[in-house]
């Protein structure tokens, strides 16, 4: 690996900023998880999965993935934002844009009020953050969808965040990559809200039309609108293990065919069966394995003399 | 009455039944009943004025779905001649949902596409009740990009509840289906112009209605979910679909205050379907009129504006701080 790096030129420094770029959502993950391997909190779960009972700081050390069985769990934009990109290069894009009550919803509870609430849970404006970033030294742009905000669901800003964010990458010749995780469409911004997936949709075609690559990461959940925009439009499409991705939800579907639903339907091993997900990857692969993707992209993945992959067997 | 009524039509349904009674009773010839039958027909006309002029957005919904609605190859036979259609998406098979073709509009050759619903319960068997398999979106995608070669312009008319939500649609990748016909659609070199003739049925109806001019017909309705569906997330309740139908501001004239649609059409008095040649004759002035318009665009300015119709929806803040 490190024979590997040497070759790359590393970034401009102009588009490296330190970790504190992120700073202003109140956290900074690199240290928290420094605090955390210091003084084990010694708390207790049980995974929803295998009810094993198990450490809650393994857990997340082990990447929010069950130690005893596997299970992902969903991971926080900045954690996974930690997990793929180099330490100090993320460059955050439009942090300041913030949803409004267009349609002056009124319901059970107004619109206001619900984004009051998930920012004071999250400390996120919205459900993505976007941002210019690299991995492994390979340049890239970056927009990963924080499903604890709102459920991720697609409003004008999540559309607008990933638009920008492909126009970005569009404009700086740079591949893209979007983890995704959705559970469908705002409904308190109506048609704005529809319309979200063709302005994605839209700015994907400038990026493809420029030649330039776009890799998916479906993490669970990922449906409804997400999954009828720019989830399905990857070049390649890559999936972590278990998640749930789909366009109708199982209990719709279920009450309009009275069908029997097959075992597993709507996951990621489902979707590799059906033609759909190109590779399904572990959380721990999932670094090397982006890495590898965005060299072949990127034309980093040299051949040397003997014709043999310089990276051989490394990532593997 | 021969028309089903709707529950907020039933005062018209009374007086109609009144005035015919008393026609039948002229015609049996027992008396002269013309000074009640004028103040009747007078009664008649101010109801319908009030009623269709004040329509909630619940009831707009339920004209929208009306059973006797006229549907897009009902639309098509009025409008068009020559209407050729064309089936399958030569990967799987041909969805009854989305009808499709060659046609000609006052002369103009166009490719008409439209999702279809059916007037019966075997027409609505054979047509999924309108709502499309991942196969009609992939045959619709198809034809655009026949029209593209032939350098016609595409018309596509939208009456869908939805895209529809079934184990095989989900197999063979609707959101894909869906999502590619979104991207594809903003690279069409020829004008796209799109009306909703009914149901809106969010995704399932973006899907052919990435367009450079989007209008609604006056009773139709455009949404992201069914006033039902917003119902029983939000409310936890199906009973407040009524309140969910106006939250979401999914009547056209709602629409075009936003700024999402470019314009609506009108519909004879009390909805498309008390009299279908009327109602075609109104989308057909305006769909010649847009054909006009937008065949002075170059290529370039036609994508160009595709993209802007929907990249330049905003509706979102930027913090100060």
């Amino acid at each position: 690996m490190a024979a590997f790096v040497k070759k790359v030129k590393p970034l401009p420094t102009t588009s490296v900023v330190p970790v504190g770029v992120i700073a202003h959502h109140g956290i900074q993950k690199q240290s928290e998880v420094a605090k955390r391997k210091d003084i084990p909190q010694g708390l207790w779960e049980k995974c929803k999965n295998c009810n094993e009972l198990i450490f809650s700081s393994r857990k997340e050390e082990n990447l929010q993935v069950c130690p005893k069985c596997g299970y992902h769990y969903p991971m926080t934009a900045l954690e996974r934002i930690d997990l793929l990109t180099d330490l100090g290069s993320f460059q955050e894009l439009d942090p300041k844009l913030e949803s409004v009550d267009t349609l002056k919803f009124e319901g059970v509870s107004s619109y206001v009020d619900k984004l009051l609430a998930n920012h004071e849970k999250t400390g996120l404006r919205d459900a993505v953050i976007s941002g210019v970033t690299a991995i492994n030294f390979i340049p890239y742009v970056l927009a990963v969808m924080d499903f604890r905000f709102l459920g991720a669901s697609m409003g004008a800003v999540v559309g607008e965040k990933i638009t920008r964010a492909i126009e970005t990458a569009t404009a700086k010749k740079l591949p893209l990559v979007i983890v995704t995780a959705s559970g469908g469409a705002r409904m308190y911004e109506g048609l704005i809200s529809l319309m979200q997936m063709a302005k994605t949709s839209g700015a994907l075609y400038r990026h493809k039309e420029a030649g330039l690559p776009y890799i998916v990461i479906l993490t669970h959940p990922t449906t409804a609108g997400v999954t009828a925009s720019f989830a399905s439009l990857g070049d390649l499409i890559l999936a972590e293990p278990g998640a749930m991705v789909g366009f109708a939800g199982r209990r719709v579907i279920e009450a309009t065919t009275q069908a029997q639903l097959p075992d597993g339907f709507q996951t990621s091993e489902f979707l590799l069966q059906k033609g759909f997900v190109d590779r399904i990857v572990e959380r721990k692969n999932l670094r090397a394995e982006l890495t590898l993707c965005l060299e072949y992209f990127t034309k980093r993945c040299k051949v040397n003399k003997a014709g043999k992959s310089s990276r051989k067997q490394k990532t593997a | 009455m021969s028309i089903a009524v709707l529950e907020f039509e039933k005062p018209l349904a009374e007086l109609e039944d009144r005035i015919d009674a008393i026609m039948r009773m002229d015609a049996a010839g027992s008396g002269d009943h013309s000074k009640e039958l004028r103040s009747l027909r007078r009664k008649l006309t101010a109801a319908k004025k009030t009623i269709y002029t004040n329509l909630t957005p619940w009831q707009r919904v339920q004209l929208a779905r009306h059973p006797f609605r006229p549907y897009s190859l009902d639309y098509i036979s009025r409008i068009c001649t020559d209407f050729m259609e064309f089936h399958g998406d030569r990967r799987f098979a041909d969805d009854p949902a989305i009808v499709g073709g060659f046609a000609r509009i006052d002369g103009i050759p166009v490719m008409m596409i439209g999702t279809q619903k059916g007037r019966n319960v075997k027409e609505n068997v054979f047509r999924n009740f309108g709502c499309p398999n991942p196969e009609g979106y992939r045959k619709a995608l198809r034809l655009m990009k026949v029209a593209e070669l032939a350098g016609l312009p595409i018309v596509t008319l939208i009456d869908t509840p939805g895209a529809y939500p079934g184990v095989g649609a989900e197999e063979r990748h609707i959101g894909e289906a869906i999502a590619v016909n979104l991207r594809e659609m903003f690279g069409l070199k020829v004008p796209v112009i799109s009306f909703v003739i009914g149901e809106g049925g969010s995704g399932g109806a973006l899907g052919l209605g990435v367009a450079n001019k989007v209008f609604l017909l006056e009773n139709s309705y455009y949404s992201i979910i069914t006033p039902e569906g917003c119902a029983a997330i939000l409310w936890k309740d199906r009973a407040y679909s009524e309140q969910a139908a106006a939250a979401l501001k999914l009547t056209a004239d709602e629409l075009l205050k936003l700024g999402l649609i470019d314009g609506v059409i009108p519909e004879p008095v009390g909805g498309a379907h008390h009299n279908y040649d009327k109602a075609a004759a109104y989308l057909k002035l305006e769909i010649l009129k847009q054909l006009e318009e937008l065949s002075s665009k170059s290529v370039d300015e036609l994508v160009e504006q595709r993209y802007h119709h929907f990249r330049d929806v905003k509706y979102y803040g930027e913090a100060k701080a």
